[in-house]
């Protein structure tokens, strides 16, 4: 009895080669990951003077708070960018991860609408 | 073997365990980690969130650095960001298959780790002795509030490194694919932990 | 099409390939008895039954404990119901309560604060979310898409091991001095702050359930999006799958603010912050000494933005139950399948941006309530894309009475009159009137009572074949159900005409002291108390009907001419495993879809259902033989 399920074996290597840091591929020359390896560095070197930055500007500077707070969430921002798309390989993620990801960010936007909600909102208005 | 599931003498096997689904492109445990962390995104955005919502409701409200070590913040910040290269890097030696020198940057993974708890705990210790407490104002509230909770964060991943370390490494010996996945996607969970520090740190410290 | 092959078995006519089947299996159930009670698999009694990570099993476990939950939640209410009746009697069942809460049999105010509060929360927390996630979800997600298990089956038993204990932390916080929490479920801050310490315990009871909840909407997600068959895409889904996949986004990414909020309520409470304290409160005479400077509509705000997708958490595995049901009953696919499906989709979305529909008489600006009241009004629209389609489903079909079938028909006007009497709630204009009243009760209780536990009755009808290869009593079944359709309409109706004339939510004397409630709440209150007796009292035959059921399943006692697919149905967890499914990894082997999920009487088939993992239809046996009830197969009516 021939079982057509039985001749199913889905997927085992997926050769797909996309860019720095594939996290999906399972067979990157070992000249790949080293170069990985150089692109970590690099961005570690980026963050650690973004930091630098940061405190510079915010403390040594004293800058006023309204300035600081933009100052500091937009450097904050590129750091995390960093941190997401290349630590975390986001850059050359799949679809489904991006597809969790976008809609994780709108929610998050609708959470943080919930101060700017209540503050549009006083009472009496 | 606790990815399968039997009858009899069929073993059906749980699949995309270690390899990629083809349409789908990632494992299984790569998706369940980024939901995980989505899921993180919404709790900690929820604290910023009502941070937020305090700040903008007190009548006043100090600035981070009159009332917290900068200094050391700064460099807890940076202890950190060597951490999620140290884990990085890790990943990228057992992917080239060098079980030693991925344990040697996940155990300076953890080093790091532990030295931003000890540095947490000198500055919680510090605050105490100036008698600010959780209850003594709004600020110190959410200050201990985020970093706690970020703080206990970063022991629950020492502790899933520990055991990858120790333990968990023999599922190098007979599947070193997985394990090599087992520790990205503990990674991953350690740059996210990374990630809302880069976020709480300016925020706390320096506005 | 090829002709499969027919052999001939004693006195009756097989397909040789469900022949081969059969054999199989019986020679694997041999070898398993042959070995001892655990087979050839050699598990310890603790990790088969305690810590098992069979979803299968832990769907079960998640059932029963459950059900438990529904059944104390449900006599939490009694207990109520005989004070709003009839206030200030003494009963001796009250005594139960014991002297601090029931002197002599009167229920204290206090302590009808605690049973409220307590009988939502056990209710939402501990019974609906549990049963219709963890247990039909946990079983039967699996199963319909064609996997051997969940993704993460540890993952999944860990999930069971929060919930459980959490539950157990709930019910422990009865002991706690000053009772357990009694600021309603939704435990507005400052009361619950300054509430007694079995508040703390509910907050903590709370973490451990959002823990299991978090961790199983990741495996359920993980499960459907990674391990559904080959050929199984996603419009061809059971729409029970479906409601699933979005209530485990709902239950991922709305669940995390409730936690953040429960931590700082816990900090308020027992490190002495102010998140949600104002300055200068005054309680009992006493200023409070916190620092103050906090917000008490903060907590509203981070507890609805939760609690509103959890009511849509509620309300989706139900209507997933009711569609398949409703597909099977009426031997016809489901109308509108596709536009069910986005408009789930469409609905869970919407359910994160309608939350402060909640909060209309907090005070809010006018701005800020029309942008929720539309959002609310909007997301009326999916909800009726669904409910009609369901209703346009039975429209020609070809309809089977059964206790499922009766409890799925009977959804369909109850949700109607909950989701209805929901849109003067939703507008801010006429909530200023029926907020916190009976009316509010009387919506949500439509919507999860006749709704949502009326789709869960029929799902355990539906399935208990399934799971144990035995049918739950006809009979008594239809007996449950009358007795408890009519009863439950007459506990909830009059709801709304109390709210409508003002009697207000949270009395513990069901509006008796205020002049302008006297009246109604004197004419309806002990009449719906009598339903609420009646009801306890019909589910009594179905209590029975399901343990003597259950215990006979577990003593081995099948029913033989049952087959492995009663119902005759399309879908993988009815048509490609056997009733009970295999012990370990569901299927003979993983099947391969080749359909859509309801392929019920296909015009030019011969064949009165195709199920899902079938290549080809099935060919009618030759006349003379007789069918082995599990084939697929049966002749078309006419």
């Amino acid at each position: 009895m021939t079982d057509p399920a039985a001749a199913v074996e889905p997927g085992v290597d997926v050769h797909e080669h996309a860019g720095i840091g594939d996290p999906n591929a399972h067979h990157h020359t070992p000249e790949q990951i080293r170069s990985e390896m150089r692109v970590y560095i690099t961005v570690f070197i980026g963050l650690a003077v973004l930091t630098a930055v940061t405190v510079g500007a915010c403390y040594g500077l004293k800058l006023p708070v309204h300035t600081a707070i933009i100052v500091a969430l937009i450097i904050a921002s590129i750091k995390g960018f960093l941190v997401a798309g290349f630590f975390m390989h986001l850059l050359s993620e799949k679809k489904v991860i991006y597809g969790v990801l976008i809609l994780t960010v709108i929610f998050f936007i609708f959470l943080m609408s919930l101060p700017i909600s209540h503050h549009l909102s006083p009472f009496g208005s | 073997m606790d990815a399968h599931a039997s009858v009899g003498h069929a073993e059906l096997e749980i699949l995309y365990n270690v390899h990629p689904r083809p349409d789908t492109g990632v494992y299984n445990a790569k998706l369940g980690i980024w939901l995980f962390l989505a899921s993180e995104v919404m709790l900690f955005g929820a604290l910023f969130s009502s941070l937020i919502l305090l700040r903008t409701g007190a009548d006043t409200w100090p600035r981070g650095f009159d009332m917290l070590n900068v200094p050391l913040a700064t460099f807890n910040t940076f202890i950190l960001i060597v951490s999620s290269v140290t884990v990085v890097m890790a990943w990228s030696q057992l992917r080239l298959g060098n079980l030693k020198w991925g344990r040697i940057y996940i155990s300076a993974t953890i080093l790091c780790a532990l030295i931003f708890l000890v540095n947490k705990g000198f500055e919680y210790g510090h605050e105490f002795r100036e008698h600010n407490f959780p209850k003594t104002n709004n600020f110190f509230a959410i200050y201990f509030t985020m970093t706690g909770l970020h703080g206990l964060h970063i022991l629950g991943g020492v502790i899933v490194f520990l055991y990858f370390l120790g333990p968990g490494a023999k599922m190098w010996s007979h599947d070193p694919e997985r394990y090599t996945n087992r520790i990205e996607v503990v990674g991953l969970y350690w740059h996210f932990v990374d990630l809302v520090w880069i976020f709480l740190f300016p925020v706390l410290y320096l506005m | 099409m090829a002709l499969r092959r027919q052999i001939r078995v004693g006195s009756q006519w097989m397909y040789a390939d469900e022949a081969h089947k059969a054999l199989r299996e019986a020679l694997r159930v041999m070898e398993d008895e042959k070995g001892g009670e655990h087979g050839g698999h050699h598990l310890p009694w603790i990790r088969r039954y305690v810590f098992s990570t069979d979803h299968k099993w832990i769907g079960i476990q998640y059932g029963f404990t459950a059900l438990l939950f529904l059944m104390l939640g449900f006599c939490l209410m009694i207990l109520m119901r005989l004070q709003l009746g009839w206030p200030g009697t003494a009963f001796n069942v009250m005594k139960v309560l014991g002297e601090s809460r029931a002197p002599g049999g009167v229920l204290l105010p206090e302590a009808y604060n605690q049973l409220g509060a307590m009988h939502g929360t056990i209710m939402i927390f501990l019974g609906i979310v549990p049963l219709a996630v963890g247990a039909f979800g946990n079983y039967l997600v699996p199963l319909q898409i064609g996997a051997p298990d969940m993704a993460f089956p540890k993952l999944n038993m860990i999930s069971y091991w929060c919930y459980a204990p959490g539950g157990l932390i709930m019910l422990a916080s009865f002991l706690a001095p000053g009772g357990t929490a009694q600021s309603g479920w939704t435990s507005y801050p400052p009361l619950s702050v300054i509430a007694s310490q079995g508040q703390t315990w509910w907050l903590v009871g709370m973490v451990f359930l959002i823990t299991s909840s978090l961790l199983g909407s990741v495996n359920f997600i993980v499960t459907i999006v990674q391990l559904r068959a080959k050929g199984l895409s996603y419009m061809r889904f059971p729409f029970f799958v479906h409601a699933q996949f979005v209530t485990s986004f709902l239950l991922l990414l709305a669940f995390p603010p409730l936690e953040a909020a429960a931590v700082l309520q816990l900090m308020d409470r027992v490190a002495g912050t102010s998140f949600f304290l104002p300055s200068g409160l005054v309680v009992s005479g006493q200023a409070l000494t916190n620092a103050g400077g906090g917000n008490p509509l903060l907590w509203q705000h981070l507890f609805w933005f939760l609690a509103h997708p959890e009511v849509y958490v509620l309300i989706l595995p139900a209507m997933g139950i009711v569609a398949e049901i409703i597909a099977n009953g009426t031997r016809k696919p489901l109308w509108g399948y596709k536009s069910m499906v986005f408009a789930t989709v469409f609905l869970g979305f919407m359910s994160f941006v309608v939350w402060a529909h909640h909060m209309f008489l907090t005070g809010m600006g006018t701005t800020i309530s029309a942008f929720f009241q539309t959002t609310t009004m909007i997301i009326s629209i999916p909800s009726v894309i669904i409910l009609s389609s369901l209703f346009l489903s039975l429209w020609g079909g070809s309809i089977r009475f059964t206790t499922p079938m009766l409890f799925a028909l009977a959804f369909l006007p109850m949700f109607g009159i909950g989701g209805l009497t929901g849109l003067p709630l939703g507008l801010a204009a006429a909530d200023i009137h029926l907020h916190d009243t009976y009316y509010v009760i009387g919506h949500f209780h439509y919507v999860v009572a006749p709704g949502t536990i009326f789709a869960m009755f029929g799902g355990i009808y539906y399935w208990f074949p399934k799971a144990t290869g035995r049918k739950l009593n006809d009979f008594w079944g239809r007996v449950h159900f009358w007795i408890s359709f009519v009863c439950i309409n007459g506990v909830f109706f009059p709801m709304f005409a109390q709210g409508l004339a003002g009697v207000s939510r949270r009395l513990y004397d069901g509006g008796m002291q205020y002049a302008h409630a006297k009246q109604i709440a004197a004419q309806t209150n002990p009449f719906m108390s009598i339903c609420a007796i009646g009801l306890l009292v019909a589910q009594v035959p179905f209590i029975i009907n399901f343990f003597y059921n259950a215990i006979a399943a577990a003593l081995g006692h099948r029913d033989e001419g049952l087959g492995s697919n009663p119902w005759g149905a399309t879908t993988m967890e009815w048509a490609a495993t056997t009733s009970p499914p295999l012990a370990h990894g569901n299927f003979e082997v993983l099947p391969v879809v080749y359909r859509g999920p309801y392929e019920y009487n296909v015009p030019g088939e011969a064949a009165e259902f195709i199920p899902q993992h079938m290549p080809a239809a099935p060919e009618p046996a030759p006349r003379g033989g007789s069918l082995l009830p599990s084939t697929a197969v049966a002749m078309r009516e006419n």
